[in-house]
């Protein structure tokens, strides 16, 4: 009998057949990874397994039993938990109390701090981690406090643990510690669904996977006797022809010089020069350096050293000065940040506000803002750029994630910048998109810009960049070239002397 | 934000029901005269309130506005008494915009909350209002003078014509200029804006500036309205021009609204005022109406059409 068994569940919302027949089974102690492009009804399946929204028709059995849950906490008294990308920790309560607070034992009208210290002790235990109970939550870092998302799933009677892009944003070494809690909580029969966009971690963890795609599954594979190749077909219904593209970039003149540059205190040093058509990739563990470097060079934090780049008209060199965005983006150098949420878009806004934000005042003609000019500007981009969105007057919140993230290269692509920074492009963005943004990162060097590119996903590094540049700690301890770097080379100089 | 939102319907409807409502139950409601006697009393809350709009859609708050307000009324009557009223009115302006000014400088420079920096600017431009006026009221102010509280143009009062015009302005500055484009920009996501090379400082300040000087505007009418400015006047009026900006659905998060449904926010509650001393409602009752139209209109303009949520179950 299966732990779980979704059998032809549909759902529809106004305007949307979100799902039109999800059926797998899944065992206890089991790991079952759940693949499918943005769209293909993820995050509706998890929320009808979670209780926030019930199936319009369908079956679905847990223990064998048919449930049927109208609220999250139906599920919950089922042992069914789940763990969203978005943490649900309150910063202020301890990490003991954050576990147990579904249920905080009291006595009286008061907490037991101490059953609240020795329930969260027992959790953690299980867990096999070792955690600072009284520290404030929000003091602890996204590892940690994750763990304690799990800890806190976990108190109670746990038999199916769902957990929604869990890697997001761990380093590797904290992918690694995550997995091996994941894997002894399964030894201990508890049934886990991994929801993730990172084809290797499914390889690596998964017992079996299955792919959806539009709203339908397409099969459940099991992942010893399965290749990637072969899940990555069934999420896109084709074969991904190249998944990186052929570099052949023409590289043209030196464009940037970097002397002696830095972020104080956490890069110094940093000496290094980029050419025109040339994808510079900054390679680097979490805290190294990477995203601090960009912002400097952006003018978004103070910078140390001097940054140098050539006057096209003139054919000299000038020294920039980088004290704001404006200064950067007036010598031509734009910046893709690696929150796109946070940083890179408005969410609440257009595609055509988001697009020209950096050059409306390009569309001036006595103050006002000539609509018509900027619409058939932004159209054209979009167009380039293949986003899918109904208008340009459409709100970016409602795009997928890769067609947010195409919005926000359009906006500096409309800068004709020189320099485009690119710190996690591909980062939440599914298979598809991230074909394209590779081929758009290619189209761009191949008319002349220079790309500084950061990624943690090192074989995309190693795939786009022509050059590769290591930091440590804020330091630069290596250039290597392409031909030169690989997987097992880059790691080891990201990490030598590094207590992991 | 370019089609026209399904919020409007919900305001025009309910103004309209609302009129409606008053014209079958009060002969006296929709005459030509009682239709500008609304409008001009709504006038003065209605310019603050459209300043009030610049600050809510750049996530800010303006809760010093009254105070403003007072203070640059004071100012037009004693700088007009002793130099001339064209001077006295520069000069409450320019110390309207001065004040807005300020709060800019605390809320920009400072890091101090909106509601913090203007709370306290409260208490400042009421203290220097009292200090200025000595506590009494500054009157004997001339004839000319008080055209723009009471005079008409045509069949339309003057602080009508010059709370439209106000709107008109507003609009246009919001829509389509570079700066009205900003605004929305830094009130949806002050990060990505900056990130965008947009001077987030800049605009923060001249939002506030804009509702320091729509406020001493409005103070420079009132003064004139009542022949005599009171250091005691637009006592918690802040709270009538905040008010109508939330009953025209305007997020105050931020990067969500329009002027345009702010002015009918205002018209709302000017006619629900006088539609209740129309029909002779007690006054203690009508602030009991009033709070609870306002927690009906915004619990409604919270109601989403479900697809609306629902739509992004991307992943």
């Amino acid at each position: 009998m299966s732990l779980l068994q979704v059998t032809d569940v549909h759902k529809r919302f106004p305007g949307v057949h979100a799902l039109k027949g999800v059926s797998f089974a899944m065992e206890a102690g089991e790991i079952h990874a759940l693949m499918g492009e943005n769209g293909a009804g993820k995050s509706t399946l998890l929320r009808i397994l979670s209780g926030a929204e019930p199936p319009d028709a369908g079956e679905i059995r847990l223990d064998g039993r048919p449930v049927h849950f109208t609220h999250p906490r139906q599920a919950h008294e089922a042992g069914v938990r789940v763990i969203y990308q978005e943490f649900s920790l309150i910063p202020g309560l301890s990490v003991a109390e954050n576990i147990v607070l579904a249920d905080l034992p009291r006595r009286g009208w008061w907490v037991d701090g101490r059953r609240v210290r020795s329930l969260a002790r027992a959790a953690l235990e299980r867990l096999g981690v070792d955690l600072p109970l009284d520290t404030p939550a929000g003091q602890l870092g996204v590892a940690q406090q994750q763990l304690v998302e799990i800890a806190k799933a976990l108190h109670g009677e746990a038999r199916l643990l769902i957990m929604d892009e869990p890697t997001a944003s761990l380093t590797a070494q904290e992918i690694r510690n995550l997995f091996q809690v994941v894997r002894q909580l399964a030894a201990h029969g508890v049934g886990v669904i991994f929801v993730s966009h990172r084809l290797e971690e499914v390889m690596e963890l998964a017992d079996r996977v299955t792919v959806l795609r539009d709203g339908e599954t397409v099969g459940t594979l099991r992942v010893k006797e399965a290749s990637p190749e072969e899940v990555v077909r069934r999420m896109v219904g084709r074969a991904i022809g190249e998944f990186y593209p052929q570099r052949r970039a023409r590289i043209g003149r030196t464009v940037l010089r970097v002397e002696g540059f830095g972020a104080p205190p956490v890069v110094t040093g940093l000496t290094f020069e980029l050419r025109e058509g040339e994808v510079l990739g900054l390679a680097g563990l979490v805290g190294a350096g990477r995203t601090e470097t960009a912002e400097a060079l952006f003018g978004l934090r103070p910078h140390a050293g001097a940054v140098w780049m050539r006057d096209i008209a003139r054919e000299e060199w000038r020294r920039i000065p980088l004290r704001s965005p404006r200064d950067a983006i007036q010598a031509g150098i734009g910046y893709l940040p690696e929150d796109r949420k946070q940083s890179g878009l408005v969410l609440r806004l257009a595609v055509r506000d988001n697009m020209t934000h950096p050059t409306l005042e390009r569309y001036l003609a006595a103050g006002f803002v000539r609509r018509g000019k900027e619409a058939a500007a932004v159209r054209e981009r979009a167009r380039a750029l293949a986003v899918r969105t109904p208008s340009i007057d459409a709100v970016v919140e409602n795009l997928s994630g890769g067609n947010q993230q195409k919005v926000v290269l359009g906006k500096w692509l409309e800068i004709s910048p020189r320099v485009l920074i690119l710190d996690e492009p591909t980062r939440g963005v599914d298979v598809g998109a991230k074909v394209e943004i590779y081929r758009l990162i290619q189209e761009m060097t191949e008319q002349g810009t220079a790309v500084i590119l950061i990624s943690s996903d090192i074989p995309e590094l190693l795939a786009l960049s022509d050059r590769l540049l290591v930091l440590r700690r804020g330091r630069l301890v290596a250039e290597i070239g392409r031909e030169e770097a690989t997987h097992e080379r880059v790691l080891a100089l990201c990490s030598q002397g590094v207590g992991a | 934000m370019k089609r026209l939102h399904w919020v409007d319907y919900g305001l025009v409807i309910g103004f309209l029901a609302l009129a409606g409502a008053l014209t079958a139950a009060s002969p006296v409601f929709l005459t030509w005269s009682n239709l500008m006697n609304v409008a001009r009393q709504v006038s003065i809350n209605g310019l603050l309130a459209a300043g009030e709009t610049f600050v809510v859609l750049s996530a800010g708050i303006d809760i010093s506005v009254g105070s403003t307000m007072a203070l640059a009324g004071a100012v037009v009557a004693g700088v007009g008494l002793a130099h001339g009223f064209a001077l006295g009115g520069l000069a409450a302006l320019l110390v309207g915009t001065a004040v807005g000014l300020a709060n800019g400088l605390f809320v920009v420079r400072f890091r101090v909350p909106a509601f913090i920096a203007t709370l306290a600017m409260l208490g400042i431009a009421r203290g220097a209002t009292l200090i200025y006026t000595q506590g009494r009221p500054i009157s004997g102010l001339p004839e000319s003078f008080l055209f723009i509280g009471n005079g008409w143009l045509g069949p339309v009062p003057f602080p009508v014509v010059l709370m439209l015009a106000t709107y008109a302005a507003a609009h246009v500055t919001l829509r389509y200029t570079a700066f009205g484009r900003y605004v929305y920009a830094v009130g949806g996501n002050a990060r990505a804006a900056r990130y965008a090379g947009i001077h987030t400082e800049k605009v923060l300040y001249a939002v506030y500036a804009i509702a320091g000087f729509l406020a001493a505007v409005g103070g420079i009418v009132l003064t004139s309205r009542l022949a005599s400015a009171d250091p005691q006047a637009g006592v918690g009026i802040e709270l009538d021009a905040i008010a109508a900006v939330v009953l025209g659905g305007a997020s105050l998060f931020g990067g969500e609204g329009s002027v345009l449904r702010t002015l009918l926010g205002a018209l709302i509650l000017g006619v629900l005022n006088n539609g209740m001393n129309l029909l002779n409602v007690s006054p203690f009752y009508q602030e009991v109406i009033k709070g609870a139209v306002i927690l009906f209109a915004v619990v409604v303009g919270n109601w989403r059409p479900r697809s609306q949520g629902q739509f992004k179950t991307g992943g």
